[in-house]
């Protein structure tokens, strides 16, 4: 079926056509520039995705005699009375417990050591949906720094409610609790064990190891800033002399700690203060996507980004980077260089900034951006900012230290502190070490608290074998994880983990703020955090609970400790625990030293790692809302691939095909030091050639029924002394072809003016110019006299300067509506449920286009085309003016959905949300109707945080306050893109927002009167660098 | 040519054609009805309970007000079933003996929930709050008949989705003060609908919403 009509792409026509269009021309992809016939048909068929599966054995007839047979039939099941269902009260109410209202709880998420503060919603005991902490540092929120421009959200009781913003993680990770493949029970040699077997057992082998001072004793964790978890190890080692603890996180700022010890003699902890920042410069550093600080670096950003009328003033940044990132997209300037290039790149611009260091002769190209980049840069001393990534190496990061030191950033907008982690090791040395002494037979007892070294060690230092030969020569090897994984099938046991939402813990942000992590529930089986399982190690047999308020209670002292306990576990964040900022002095020899020695030259294709940005290291592998979510850029799902510039793609010939609806790309092998890796590729406009990106994350063997077996593994390529960059690698196409799913065609708009971009420049001469407003006879035409439309009239903003296409929104989005998710195979289909998608166009040059981000959910049209063509009126409007959809009354003819020009209604075309488990049916947010087959469904606005609030409103006999409904995409958005509140209300956000002269409506010429509506995009690029 | 069919043929025509059409109606008539029908809608039947809890007794003899056990009828959009606690605050100190609260004394020894069965239940995909019915005044014994009266406790009213829009769209035929909302011996007066208009004004219901889907829908 799939390979009829398939053609591959013509690269060269679709440059010709760049090269011919005139003024701004925008494309979705590189599908509809090839705009060939079956792209055409695609379109033209308008819904592929309701092409039936049937179709191909069900012949007409025949299925109108099933339908009529049903229909007969369906007719008979409402001819009984309802079941009866059990009402099951407590049986000692706990306090302020309320049936039929959720209750939050501060806690904190920790992914890669570091904190993200949230909020956890808890319906009568089970924890359904996240929000941010406001009060946190990594999770800003509307009460936080621009407080001015978003008033803070309100509680029923005027109060603001400190809702804060959140990323993708943060937001399914809840999902991961509820997993059914979650591991349940210790598993001793792959079978079935009991707990007390294993207790038994380790003390057995803690007191053979206690006669020898613990010398064969090592304990392998992920990264770890935890106070409490660092003192109980501490405890150990004391107790243990000869024992070693080793770190291991396999997406870890090694480089950056190394730098730091180049520039300072010293590990120090760096902080950026983009709020303070007029002119930003990002060395292949992904900082609003990835790192401790991600959430709360977009945020301060985009502070600097919000253009108003009267207020037009915006920060600029430069991306140089190695592979498209979410940082990159949204640059005002973007440079792509292969890894090599940008070390050149950083030395160039160093000696250009004054740092006495010798630079190699760029090409004429780069030496401009060069020079622009650094007038702009010393224009803007002490208010500008310099970061860079972890693929650069150590001495490029003392460089960037030195530039910044030049520019007198230091103390202004680069502030340093001392390491967070409890003991801030090198962690792929870590790991050599350890490594090291498993090869050598000093290790009998290896503890792995967490992680999954046996998936996502370094090639190199064959982890994996080590730890199987250890467990076959009698060692005791025992792996503490979530999922019986990789590691765990190797170790001697495994014992199950408990979740973050299980157990207590404490953890810290990037700026040394301590939260305490709070459980939500009790273990859905029995398990031990890390924590415990030290303890119990140190022949003890104390909760998580105990652990923590021992570690606190000491520190803090007795005397008042409940109520600042009690304040603790209420914000969400322990006082004072930030890391004051600490002088540093540059040892700028040091660092010239270290950058003379870099060889920036590369030998043939160079090879860029990257963590997944959804699955991350592969931790999330088996998140099917992480998996399903369209990735930033290439929107693909549920796998992962080569990205290769076009260029490279043409010298090579590989190919990706247009037409159809998954993709089928072209499978090629990779060959670095002798190991081999077969992978598909896809075509990344923006990548720079002869360069390769490999994903992490993938390819997992032991996921879990989500995960396992999906995408290639880039960690069997990747070395311990090239692991970011690595050049030598050598690609061969294999002939073999896959299908991919990107989403980024589906739900087409064919080409009409639908992202409006403009310059500061533009927008401080006539801001009104950056838009095409619809005609006078365009607006408003109607036979019907004008609807007047009193109360709150529901209305949202999406500010398309500040959209950084992170995908949070459409994640938060997921949990807090019950979307399902439904497979590659579905997506491939078009069939996706996400209410929201973030729609990418590009502008300009194949090689290096701009990006554009347009988040899209229903618009809510006063007009709305899908209402006159329901035959059942099952979609109608609200006198709030929302586009409701009655779920119970939809009989999925999906006229609605065919007549949406915005294409945002979604159908139900198999029983997508049927959780055969159990256990994830705690997930369903329980104020909102869990879809069956055969329905439409779509963004409601969060109709049931709207009812909430004017329930609420109304029992106090007022009107809804703005601020005071949040829906879910608007409180998760990191950078505050999407207001929501009430337009009839001149004084409410979104009514300001509406009155900016850069507003518009998404297909406003069609008259549909939308509700959620646009501001334009601002650029504010170099006049030096125009048209680069 | 001899006829084809005998003359009789036309009564026997005439005949299914109308008992084709009674039939119809009947099963139209019949389906409809039993789909209104106790039977359906199980109203007046009362429930079997693990304890025969009466209302009755509770309310009407010993005058225990409505929100002594459902307690968060105004807060939440759930009435309650109160905690085995509840009962106890009492039954620990009387009727101590009484085999029909077995049930009750083993729960709180137990820990383990009482597991009533449902009498007033909405499919999943009806939003029903109870605090704001409560607070624009609708009164309990509206939707929950005479429960000072009932033994075991039935329900009262149907339930079905044009039994809601009767009230959603002419409120002012139901509500009454808000202070006689907890009052199960409240009669309407004479001029309930003057009343009625008065008090929908009174009380800024906006009666043009309460018909809206999202109302109860979402």
């Amino acid at each position: 079926m799939r390979d009829k009509q398939r053609q591959p792409l013509n690269l060269d026509e679709i440059r010709k056509r760049l090269e011919q269009a005139k003024g701004q021309h925008y494309w979705r992809g590189l599908e509809e520039l090839a705009d060939s016939e079956e792209f055409q048909q695609i379109l033209e068929k308008e819904f592929p995705r309701q092409s039936s599966p049937l179709g191909a054995f069900l012949h007409r007839r025949q299925f109108l005699k099933l339908m009529g047979a049903s229909l007969a039939l369906a007719g008979l099941t409402s001819c009984r009375p309802l079941s009866m269902r059990k009402v099951v009260p407590q049986v000692q109410q706990p306090e302020e417990m309320i049936p039929g209202r959720p209750l939050y709880f501060a806690s904190a998420f920790p992914i890669g050591g570091f904190a993200r503060g949230i909020l956890v919603e808890s319906h009568e005991g089970r924890p359904t949906k996240i929000e941010g902490n406001a009060r946190h540092p990594a999770s800003p929120g509307a009460m936080g720094v621009i407080s001015a421009q978003i008033p803070a959200p309100l509680n029923p009781d005027g109060t603001p409610k400190h809702l804060g913003a959140t990323d993708a993680f943060t937001q399914a990770s809840i999902l991961t609790l509820y997993d059914p493949d979650r591991s349940q029970s210790p598993m001793y040699q792959g079978q079935l064990s009991a707990w007390t077997d294993f207790t038994t057992a380790l003390a057995a082998e803690m007191g053979k190891q206690a006669a020898v001072r613990g010398a064969g004793l090592r304990i392998l964790t992920e990264n770890i800033t935890s106070p409490t978890l660092a003192g109980l190890i501490q405890e150990l080692l004391k107790k243990f002399p000869q024992a070693k603890w080793h770190q291991y996180e396999p997406v870890h700022a090694d480089n950056a700690l190394e730098g730091a010890k180049i520039a300072f003699g010293e590990p120090v902890n760096t902080i950026y203060r983009f709020d303070r920042a007029d002119v930003i410069l990002s060395l292949d550093a992904d900082f609003l996507y990835s790192g401790p600080a991600s959430v709360r670096y977009a945020h301060d950003y985009a502070t600097r980004r919000r253009v108003r009328a009267g207020a037009a003033d915006m920060n600029r940044l430069y991306v140089v980077e190695s592979t498209p990132s979410v940082t990159g997209s949204v640059a005002d300037h973007r440079l792509p260089l292969r890894p090599s290039q940008i070390q050149a790149f950083a030395l160039a611009l160093a000696r250009a900034l004054g740092v006495p260091v010798s630079a190699p002769q760029l090409p004429a190209e780069q030496h401009k951006w060069v020079n622009a980049i650094a007038r702009d840069l010393q224009a803007h001393r002490a208010r500008s900012v310099v970061v860079t990534g972890e693929s650069l190496p150590p001495a490029i990061h003392a460089l960037v230290h030195a530039i910044n030191h030049a520019l007198g950033n230091t103390g202004q907008t680069v502030v340093y502190t001392a390491p967070v982690e409890a003991q801030p090791v090198n962690h792929t040395e870590s790991l050599r070490e350890l490594v090291r002494d498993m090869a050598a037979g000093k290790v009998e007892t290896l503890i792995i608290l967490g992680g999954n070294p046996a998936y996502n060690a370094p090639a190199d230092l064959a982890f994996a074998s080590l730890l199987k030969d250890l467990t076959q020569r009698n060692g005791f090897t025992v792996h503490l994880s979530l999922y019986e994984d990789e590691t765990s099938a190797l170790c001697l046991w495994h014992i199950p983990e408990s979740h973050y939402l299980e157990a207590w813990g404490d953890v810290r942000a990037f700026d040394g703020t301590v939260s305490i992590i709070q459980p939500l529930i009790e273990p859905l089986y029995p398990s031990r955090s890390a924590g415990e399982m030290i303890d119990t190690m140190l022949g003890r047999q104390r909760t998580s609970y105990d652990l923590v308020q021992a570690y606190w209670s000491k520190r803090l002292g007795t005397a008042g400790f409940q109520k600042a306990w009690r304040k603790m576990l209420h914000d969400g964040v322990v006082p004072n625990t930030a890391l004051p900022p600490r002088s540093v002095t540059l040892r700028t020899e040091a660092v010239v030293s270290a950058a003379q020695k870099l060889k920036p030259t590369a030998q043939g294709m160079e090879v860029v790692f990257i963590p997944d940005p959804n699955v991350w290291d592969g931790r999330f592998a088996n998140n099917g809302w992480l998996q399903e979510l369209p990735k930033p850029l290439t929107h693909l799902t549920w796998d992962n691939a080569i990205l290769v510039s076009p260029s490279t793609a043409q010298k090579m010939g590989l190919q990706m095909d247009t037409g159809g609806l998954a993709n089928m790309v072209d499978v090629v092998e990779l060959r670095y030091r002798g190991e081999k890796l077969q992978a598909p590729i896809w075509i990344m406009p923006g990548q720079p050639d002869d360069c390769l990106t490999l994903v992490l994350g993938y390819g997992r063997t032991r996921a879990g029924k989500v995960g396992t077996g999906i995408g290639y593994n880039a960690y069997k390529v990747r070395f311990s002394d090239a692991l970011w960059t690595a050049s030598g690698a050598t690609l061969a196409k294999t002939g073999e072809r896959y299908p991919l799913a990107s989403t980024q065609q589906h739900h087409s708009m064919e080409g009409r003016e639908l992202i409006h971009v403009g310059t500061l420049e533009e927008f401080r001469k006539d801001p009104a110019h950056l838009v095409r407003k619809p005609s006078p006879e365009e607006e408003h035409l109607s036979l019907y006299p004008e609807y007047r439309w009193e109360g709150s009239a529901w209305a949202m903003v999406i500010d398309t300067s500040l959209c950084i296409g992170c995908n949070a929104c459409v994640t938060a989005c997921q949990a807090e509506n019950n979307i399902p998710i439904v497979g590659k195979e579905q997506v491939a289909r078009g069939r996706e449920m996400h209410w929201i998608r973030i729609d990418r166009y590009y502008e300009g040059r194949l090689d290096n286009p701009s990006t554009h981000l347009m988040p899209v959910p229903c618009m809510q049209c006063e007009n709305a085309p899908c209402e006159p063509v329901c035959p059942v009126g099952a979609t109608n409007h609200s006198e709030e003016g929302l586009n409701q959809m009655a779920y119970n009354r939809c009989v999925g003819t999906r006229y609605c959905s065919n007549n949406c020009p915005y294409k945002v209604r979604r159908f139900n075309f198999l029983k997508y949300n049927d959780p055969k488990e159990p256990v994830l049916q705690l997930l369903n947010n329980p104020d909102v109707t869990v879809r069956g087959r055969g329905v439409m469904e779509k963004c409601t606005y969060c109709v049931q945080r709207i009812n909430a609030a004017r329930i609420e409103a109304k029992k106090l006999g007022r009107e809804v306050q703005d601020g005071e409904v949040v829906t879910a995409c608007q409180a998760a958005c990191p950078t505050h893109a999407i207001v929501f509140g009430n337009m009839n209300d001149k004084e409410s956000v979104v009514s300001q927002w509406k009155r900016q002269p850069h507003h518009y409506g998404l297909l406003e010429e069609l008259n549909t009167r939308p509700r959620t509506t646009y501001l334009a995009k601002v650029r504010n690029p170099n006049p030096d660098l125009e048209g680069a | 040519m001899p006829q084809v069919f005998h003359r009789s043929s036309n009564t026997l025509a005439r005949l299914s054609i109308v008992t084709g059409a009674a039939l119809l109606v009947s099963s139209v008539l019949i389906g409809s009805n039993l789909s209104r029908s106790p039977y359906a809608t199980q109203v007046g039947v009362p429930v079997d309970q693990p304890v025969p809890f009466s209302h009755k007794h509770h309310v009407k003899e010993l005058g225990i007000d409505c929100r002594y056990c459902h307690s968060t009828v105004e807060k939440s959009a759930v009435a309650s079933v109160p905690p085995t606690h509840t009962c106890m605050s009492c039954h620990s100190q009387v009727w101590t003996n009484s085999p029909l609260l077995e049930p009750i004394r083993q729960s709180y020894l137990n820990g383990t929930p009482v597991q009533w069965n449902k009498v007033y239940d909405l499919p999943d995909f009806v939003y029903f709050n109870h605090s704001i019915h409560v607070q624009k005044g609708i009164g309990c014994t509206t939707c929950h008949g005479p429960i000072h009266e009932m033994n075991i406790t039935y329900k009262a009213q149907p339930l079905s989705m044009s039994w809601c829009l009767d009230c959603h769209r002419q409120p002012e035929k139901y509500i009454r003060p808000r202070e006689e909302v907890f009052n199960y011996n409240y009669q309407p007066p004479a001029n309930q609908m003057e009343l009625g208009k008065k008090l929908v004004q009174e009380y800024h219901i906006q009666k043009g919403q309460l018909t809206n889907c999202s109302i109860c829908h979402r």
